[in-house]
């Protein structure tokens, strides 16, 4: 099974239309979302419910007002500015991290689970499909990331590939997201600030040592830019394996919940399977 | 005043909207506190003069006091220490710099020592600040936290948050006096400005909305803010114009004059709105 992960650096490139597109051209997969900030995959990936469960995946400080003596210790210790002057802990700030129970001499502080999110994941048409919801405000996207595609394997039956819509940004959500993969597809679009996007998510993957490709989406929208990328590509070997066009059908069918494929968008439809020859041409399991 | 500009999603034109107010505003200061990806300076072309290393503090260990007694990895909840046949092995990447194991090494063998995760920039005359994370650097906290402290209080500080509505949000939205949810008329956006609201509403700050994008006939994102008593702050029509403007780093304030004027009056009623 080969692992290919669509990052974006920014959200909103189109990321989550190519894969919710090649969820109905790509034989044999098993899905997953890994945008648990603002998930949107499943709109328009809809399924019969599998599995569903609360993900604990931080923790938090609680202290023991019967045992407290207030010598604010723990206040003076917590990087995190987590402790009021009155000696209670501010949830929305505690890291988690523990180091108030060390330091407390009267045993006042323990740690509790805290539930960060949702993980989900259904049997649909195409395949199975694993997603998950961060709760609001919640430290710890990454771990519910690692989460995502565990269960996501956990209910792996011999399919060939794993179609996985990563994070958008450089930090620890998409470093979860493309810990493990054969391949990342960067979608960007062809403006100034998708540029410097594309570069730095790049980056990432290159740092991690996962092999790239990039997809211009909206690419007539600045040929210009469209060139420079093109040529950036060319600079540090990295395969351009698609170039989508300007098309404002994408988003009457969106508003439907309809991928190109479903609302019979021709052009768009063809260059779509085209990325996906392409890969599978790069990754050697197609001639 | 601190007015901090999210949405749900990426990709809206949050920092269309941050930038067009800052521009708009002559005693404003734009910070991009979207250090995972950061944009407003490819719009507002600031002059960067000054750069600063945002450093966090992970542990050391001094091999000639460890016994290798492994209290460290068992201290640190975010598996960011490794004691391996009586050998500590340090994760950098993932500590997350709370000084745990410093307090739980029985033999006094860990101290800390400074690591680079990110710079702070500024331009010369405070009218722009941006953080940036090294890449391969999962950890953002920090970065926004020393924006926070280097900010102008002298002036109207304009957030530009990190998409989603993660902690990182949380954090640079935390001691502002407002919000602007952008958003854009799909199913995409409505879904994703439903989490943005809970959240504001979640941490008690007032809003408004901003719609991107928007088009006529459409209605749906204006129906959802009628309803649920949210206040639409300005809509920024759909145009190709626009999004090609925007794709050379353009902003609309300044393809034409009429969207300072715009920006400027949606400020006067946010201010008109909130007690400070
Ligand atoms: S667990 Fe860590 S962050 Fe939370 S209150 Fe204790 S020391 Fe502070
Ligand atoms: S400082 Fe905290 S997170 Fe970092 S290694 Fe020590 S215990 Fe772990």
């Amino acid at each position: 099974m080969k692992q290919v992960v669509f990052i974006s650096g920014k959200g909103g490139t189109g990321k989550s239309t190519v894969v919710a597109s090649l969820s109905l051209l790509v034989k044999n997969k098993i899905i997953a979302d890994c945008d648990v900030d603002a998930p949107n995959l499943h709109l328009l990936i809809k399924g019969e419910r599998l599995h569903s469960d609360d993900y604990f995946g931080a923790e938090l400080a609680v202290i023991d007002s019967t045992k407290c003596v207030s010598c604010g210790i723990c206040r003076d210790i917590c990087r995190f500015d987590a402790i009021s002057e009155k000696i209670e802990i501010k949830p929305m700030k505690c890291e988690g991290c523990g180091a108030c129970v060390l330091a407390c001499p009267q045993a006042a502080i323990s740690m509790i689970d805290l539930k960060i999110g949702e993980t989900y994941v259904d049997q649909t048409q195409r395949g199975t499909f694993s997603h998950a919801l961060l709760d609001i405000g919640a430290d710890g996207s990454g771990k519910l990331v690692t989460e995502v595609k565990e269960n996501l394997f956990a209910f792996l039956n011999g399919e060939d590939w794993a179609l996985i819509d990563g994070s958008p940004g450089i930090g620890c959500s998409v470093i979860a997201s493309i810990t493990g993969a054969d391949a990342v597809v960067a979608v960007c679009e062809p403006t100034r600030s998708g540029q410097s996007d594309l570069e730095r998510v790049l980056g990432v993957a290159r740092h991690f040592g996962i092999p790239a490709f990039v997809c211009i989406n909206k690419y007539d929208l600045n040929l210009e830019i469209t060139a420079e990328i093109k040529e950036f590509c060319e600079k540090n070997g990295i395969p351009l394996i698609g170039k989508i066009p300007f098309e404002p059908a994408i988003v009457k069918a969106l508003q439907l919940l309809q991928t190109p494929v479903e609302a019979g968008i021709k052009n768009i439809v063809g260059e779509i399977e085209n990325i996906w020859s392409r890969l599978q041409i790069q990754l050697g399991t197609v001639k | 005043m601190k007015i901090a500009v999210l949405s749900g999603k990426g990709g809206t034109g949050k920092t269309i909207v941050a930038a067009s107010l800052a521009a708009s505003l002559s005693e404003s200061q734009y910070v991009d506190c979207d250090v995972e990806e950061p944009n407003g300076a490819l719009f507002l072309n600031p002059e960067i003069i000054e750069t600063t290393p945002v450093n966090v503090l992970v542990p050391k260990v001094d091999e000639s006091r460890c016994d290798g007694c492994g209290a460290c990895a068992k201290a640190c909840r975010f598996n960011a220490i490794a004691v391996v046949k009586k050998k500590v092995l340090i994760f950098p990447e993932i500590c997350h710099h709370c000084g745990a194991c410093v307090i739980a090494c029985p033999q006094n063998a860990i101290s800390e020592v400074q690591r680079e995760i990110g710079v702070v920039e500024t331009d010369r005359n405070g009218r722009f600040l941006q953080g940036r994370l090294n890449i391969g650097e999962p950890i953002t906290i920090p970065i926004i936290h020393k924006l926070k402290q280097s900010v102008r209080e002298d002036k109207i500080n304009i957030f530009d948050c990190s998409p989603g509505a993660s902690c990182t949000v949380v954090q640079t939205i935390d001691g502002c006096d407002y919000c602007i949810l952008v958003t854009e008329p799909t199913p995409f956006g409505m879904h994703d400005l439903k989490i943005a609201v809970s959240l504001v509403r979640k941490v008690g700050m007032p809003f408004g909305v901003v719609l991107n994008k928007a088009m006529a006939g459409d209605k749906t994102i204006q129906t959802y803010c009628k309803n649920e008593k949210i206040v639409v702050l300005m809509e920024i029509p759909f145009l190709r114009e626009i999004a090609e403007n925007y794709s050379k780093g353009i902003l609309p304030v300044k393809m034409d004059k009429a969207w300072e004027g715009k920006f400027v009056r949606m400020f006067s009623s946010i201010v008109g709105g909130i007690e400070l």
